[in-house]
């Protein structure tokens, strides 16, 4: 067996609840946040945007800003070069508008001054000079051929001819013969579906602290889910060396995809480099709605035939994704996640993305397969309902499970899909009563969860304790998973270990935190690390013994004789053999490198009861129930929390959140106040069932947790607010408006 | 040789196949032999492609050995929030 | 532009600032204090993460004036916990999984402290009300209810 591969064992640390290492940082206000460093001769930058959704720069002067008392450096486009690579050209393009302002909030300038102040003044001073171009926000209106061209000459080699230069991508999966599946099904159902773009929300704003000297060596303080990858990007688009730029991940104030992408650090760092002194940049909460993060938005047609048994007999989508102003591949998740809880013998999904005068699409939690999947499980609820047919009984009926091949291609290995319908189906929650308006919805999730890069270093300290250095920023508390995986391994309190979070100058490359990878590979890593380390340890235990090394064993924290033939000698504890490392060879540390796979797929049930009032149209969520597979839960807490955190946020998806644009290409919400995300007074509790299926592909069997739980809430609240309405909705959000007119035209 | 199942948008690449076989003891060779033998395919493979074998999703990884009768999905490269 | 002096009191200790006319109470904490706990995550209201208190009253200090502050007594995350002992709230925080990335908690360490100030024992859905200006994106809320009735059940020696 592999070492890498699961065995089953009992655990003595993981699966604990032992309270995080940053939390007292985080309740005295003592944790660093993106805006909370400052560097000596600091400058405050602020960044110009387009007032427009679509406009050619003909010109731009700075010359006023300039001359504006404070103002020590301007930048624009015409301060960086023209990268070759294609995604890279698109990252600093969306930084900076070079030819075009491509959506309104896109930076067209920047501004480094001795005050805030100053810098605000100095925006107002510069002129710059736009032709405005007819813009496209739609993406069924930017497949159209002849709306406007937001970007030409970018579509890929797979997009079929006669498409809208606005088309970069088509994708296509699936297997089996469709007509033969259709022409099986006692019912077929065909429906369209609309969802906006959201934003992750995160409550921190994007800031960085860029200090660029004249020697050339630079450094980036700067909330983000990758330090590694930042660095990459912006050492490509600054062209400077990767040892020269050290970038810092500072605590994040949440990501969820959002802070995977770079949106102002390399203009900070340009705004360093020519100012000669540190550059503080921080956006405003408009600015981070207008010029980062959002989703795609999308438009979707579904079509499932279904024998009056519950048995699917084909299944079909046609997926328009938009990502925004640039190419996006997003399309290929949702693609590929539609049906992929479904056991199915002819099915297909066809996708295209479309470029439209809006921000460039980052990832959020499944970038994807939420708008999928919900149009895929609004389609099942109704067949179910067509049939009379209990919607848990059909999704048992038709699961996926060991041995399936997927609507994606491969075949599955151990899934968790029908123990979680199976508890859901048991679960009180399932059998409650309901009253009058008021309805309850299901719906699957699915999650691919990847590994990738990944580094971590491990120190036993000659007092018995141990440092984990490891490289990807902590977002739900994996300092905590990880110290718990090392302290299992090693065999010696949680208290004894301490976690941190390189920078980039301190470790190997890691793949950034997402693809809910970093319990499961940081975590692969750890206990490899460990496991190097505690091998360096028996062999010192074995020369102070003067037996042969193989002849030692790790057995609860201390090294001990292999059976009764290796001698017998008292155990060393890791604390003895530590304390005496310097007379025995030196220090002693344990390293692991991979690029980990295996991560194993993640598959979630959700439950909910909600109650529409027919007066209003507003909804309200009444009880939840998240069932999901997490592989091993290494600390539960922790997993429940992405759990809940993420059925929140699909619940906003579902009932409020939205990117509004107007007539004009404007976003019209960008502020918390009519972007409205879940309050408090919004929700009930959240329950949480956690099922642990080992994952085959870790040594404890680990899996990802942190984005399936965003995936089953659109369809789960939709299904639920259908069926108390009587009316099967189709778009979302389905805020109250939307809400209130379906139910008038119900009559 | 192995079989290589290649997923929707590349069949036409690969005279209208879905499922291509070649050569290959490894990934590395698979993606060469592929873009070698299908040049419509090297833009994708260029750009980034994940590899399942049996199931089991592996995003770069060259030396990953390949059996006879491996389950080999060719996917697009994989990311996520 | 001209700038006041304020003399004031923060987290008990006597403070004094300069600050110009336009600036809020949010910035002179961060900016001019190194009060950097309170957090600015819109600037308008409407996320309760520079959440303090005003005289014992609870404001989002981005709304407030730092001029106002002349004579007043603020509270901050700061002053929460007492040397190295943490208030119940901050502990039960902690010990409950009511935090992820931690950037709301300060603002909603404050406010429930303000609550519970005037109503040792609310409902939970008292509670979530008095919270709905306090604005959490990874918690779901689940966690941070549970910590705050468990804190308020320390407090009132249940």
């Amino acid at each position: 067996m592999a070492l890498d591969a699961y065995q089953k064992r009992e655990f003595k640390q993981v699966g604990t609840r032992p309270n995080r290492p940053d939390g007292v940082d985080k309740v005295t206000g003592r944790a660093m946040y993106g805006a909370d460093a400052t560097a000596p001769g600091m400058l405050h930058a602020k960044v110009l945007r387009s007032p427009h959704a679509h406009a050619r720069i003909v010109a731009i002067d700075t010359s006023a800003a300039e001359a504006l008392p404070g103002v020590k450096a301007i930048v624009t486009a015409a301060d960086f070069g023209v990268p070759e690579d294609a995604f890279l050209l698109d990252v600093q393009d969306h930084c900076m508008a070079r030819e075009k302002a491509l959506y309104d909030g896109h930076a067209v300038a920047a501004v480094a001054a001795t005050s805030l102040a100053a810098a605000k003044a100095a925006l107002n001073l510069i002129k710059v000079d736009y032709e405005v171009l007819p813009h496209v926000t739609d993406v069924d209106e930017a497949m159209k051929p002849g709306a406007p061209v937001v970007q030409a000459g970018r579509a890929f080699e797979n997009v079929p001819a006669g498409m809208s230069e606005n088309v970069t991508h088509h994708c296509e999966f699936g297997h089996g013969d469709l007509d033969a599946g259709f022409a099986k099904a006692d019912h077929i159902i065909e429906r369209s579906f609309r969802t906006a773009a959201t934003h992750q929300g995160y409550i921190e704003p994007n800031a960085c602290l860029a200090s660029v000297t004249s020697d050339g060596r630079a450094d980036l303080w700067v909330c983000t889910q990758g330090q590694f990858f930042y660095r990459t990007l912006c050492a490509a688009i600054l062209g400077m060396e990767a040892s020269q730029l050290r970038v810092t991940a500072s605590e994040i104030g949440g990501g969820f995809g959002g802070k995977t992408m770079v949106y102002m650090e390399p203009v900070a760092l340009a705004l360093s480099k020519k100012a000669g002194r540190p550059v503080k940049l921080v956006l405003t909460r408009d600015e981070v709605f207008r010029a980062t993060g959002p989703t795609v938005s999308s438009s979707m047609d579904v079509k499932i035939g279904m024998t009056k048994d519950g048995r699917i007999t084909a299944a079909q989508a046609r997926l328009r994704y938009s990502g925004g102003a640039f190419h996006c591949g997003t399309v290929d998740f949702g693609a590929q996640a539609a049906f992929a809880a479904y056991d199915l013998e002819a099915v297909q999904t066809l996708g295209w993305n479309a470029m439209t005068n809006r921000p460039k699409e980052s990832a959020y939690r499944a970038p994807g397969a939420p708008l999928s999947i919900y149009a895929v499980e609004s389609v099942v609820d109704e067949l179910c309902q067509h049939f009379g047919l209990d919607p848990l009984a059909v999704r048992l009926k038709n699961a996926a499970d060991k041995g399936t091949k997927s609507s994606y291609g491969p075949t599955f290995d151990q899934i968790g899909l029908k123990a979680t319908l199976e508890a859901a189906k048991a679960h009180p929650h399932y059998a409650a009563p309901l009253g009058p308006n008021q309805g309850r919805g299901l719906s699957c999730g699915f999650w691919f969860n990847f590994g990738g890069n990944t580094c971590v270093s491990l120190s036993v300290n000659t007092d018995g304790t141990v440092g984990v250095t490891e490289g990807n920023p902590d977002i739900g508390g994996s300092r905590a998973s990880i110290s718990l995986m090392a302290a299992e391994e090693l065999g010696i309190p949680y208290d004894k270990i301490r976690t941190i979070v390189a920078d980039t100058s301190s470790l190997g490359y890691n793949d950034v935190t997402d693809g809910s990878r970093v319990t499961f590979a940081v975590g692969l890593a750890t206990i490899k690390a460990a496991r190097d380390a505690v091998q360096k340890m028996c062999s010192r235990a074995a020369k102070i013994w003067g037996i042969d090394e193989d002849a030692v064993e790790w057995v609860d924290g201390a090294a001990v004789p292999a059976g009764p033939n290796a001698g017998k000698f008292p155990p060393m504890t890791l604390a003895e053999i530590a304390a005496v490392s310097a007379e025995t060879g030196g220090p002693i540390c344990g390293h692991h490198e991979v690029n980990a796979d295996g991560a194993g797929v993640s598959f979630g049930v959700h439950l909910c009861d909600i109650e529409v009032d027919p007066e209003t149209g507003a909804t309200k969520v009444l009880r939840y129930t998240v069932f999901q597979d997490a592989g091993k839960a290494v600390h539960p807490s922790y997993v429940e929390g992405q759990m809940q955190g993420g059925a929140v946020q699909g619940i906003g998806w579902a009932l409020n959140e939205e990117y509004i644009y107007g007539a004009d290409g404007k976003l019209q919400n960008p502020g918390f106040l009519d972007y409205r995300i879940p309050v408090a007074s919004d929700l009930p509790m959240i329950d949480t069932v956690i099922l642990e299926i080992p994952n085959p592909g870790h040594p404890y069997g680990v899996r990802g947790v942190g984005e399936t739980g965003i995936v089953p809430p659109l369809a789960a609240i939709s299904n639920a607010v259908s069926r108390a309405v009587g009316v099967r909705m189709t778009e979302l959000p389905m805020s109250p408006p939307k809400l209130l007119k379906a139910i008038e035209a119900k009559g | 040789m192995v079989k290589v199942l290649l997923w929707g948008t590349l069949r036409s690449a690969a005279d209208g196949q879905a499922e291509v076989e070649v050569a290959a003891r490894t990934f590395k060779e698979l993606l060469d032999e592929l873009a070698a033998r299908y040049p419509g395919l090297e833009p994708q493979i260029k750009r980034g492609v994940s590899l399942a074998l049996d199931g089991k999703i592996y995003r770069e990884a060259w030396f990953t050995e390949i059996g006879p009768d491996s389950e080999v999905v060719l996917m697009p490269y994989m990311t996520g929030g | 532009m001209k700038t006041i002096q304020v003399s004031t009191t923060i987290n008990g200790d006597p403070a004094e600032f300069i600050c110009t006319p336009d600036e809020t109470l949010l910035d002179v904490l961060r900016n001019r204090l190194g009060l950097t706990g309170s957090k600015e995550g819109c600037g308008t209201g409407d996320c309760g993460a520079c959440s303090v208190t005003v005289n014992g009253r609870l404001v989002c200090s981005c709304l407030v004036l730092g001029a106002e502050a002349e004579g007043a007594e603020i509270s901050t995350i700061e002053g929460m916990a007492e040397g190295e002992t943490l208030h119940p709230l901050q502990r039960a925080f902690i010990e409950h999984a009511a935090l992820q990335c931690g950037v709301c908690t300060p603002g909603i360490l404050v406010a429930a402290k303000s609550l519970l100030e005037k109503n040792p024992d609310p409902t939970d859905e008292e509670l979530r009300y008095w919270l709905a200006g306090n604005l959490c994106r990874c918690t779901g809320y689940d966690k941070i209810i549970r910590a705050v009735q468990v804190a308020a059940a320390e407090m009132r020696g249940a």
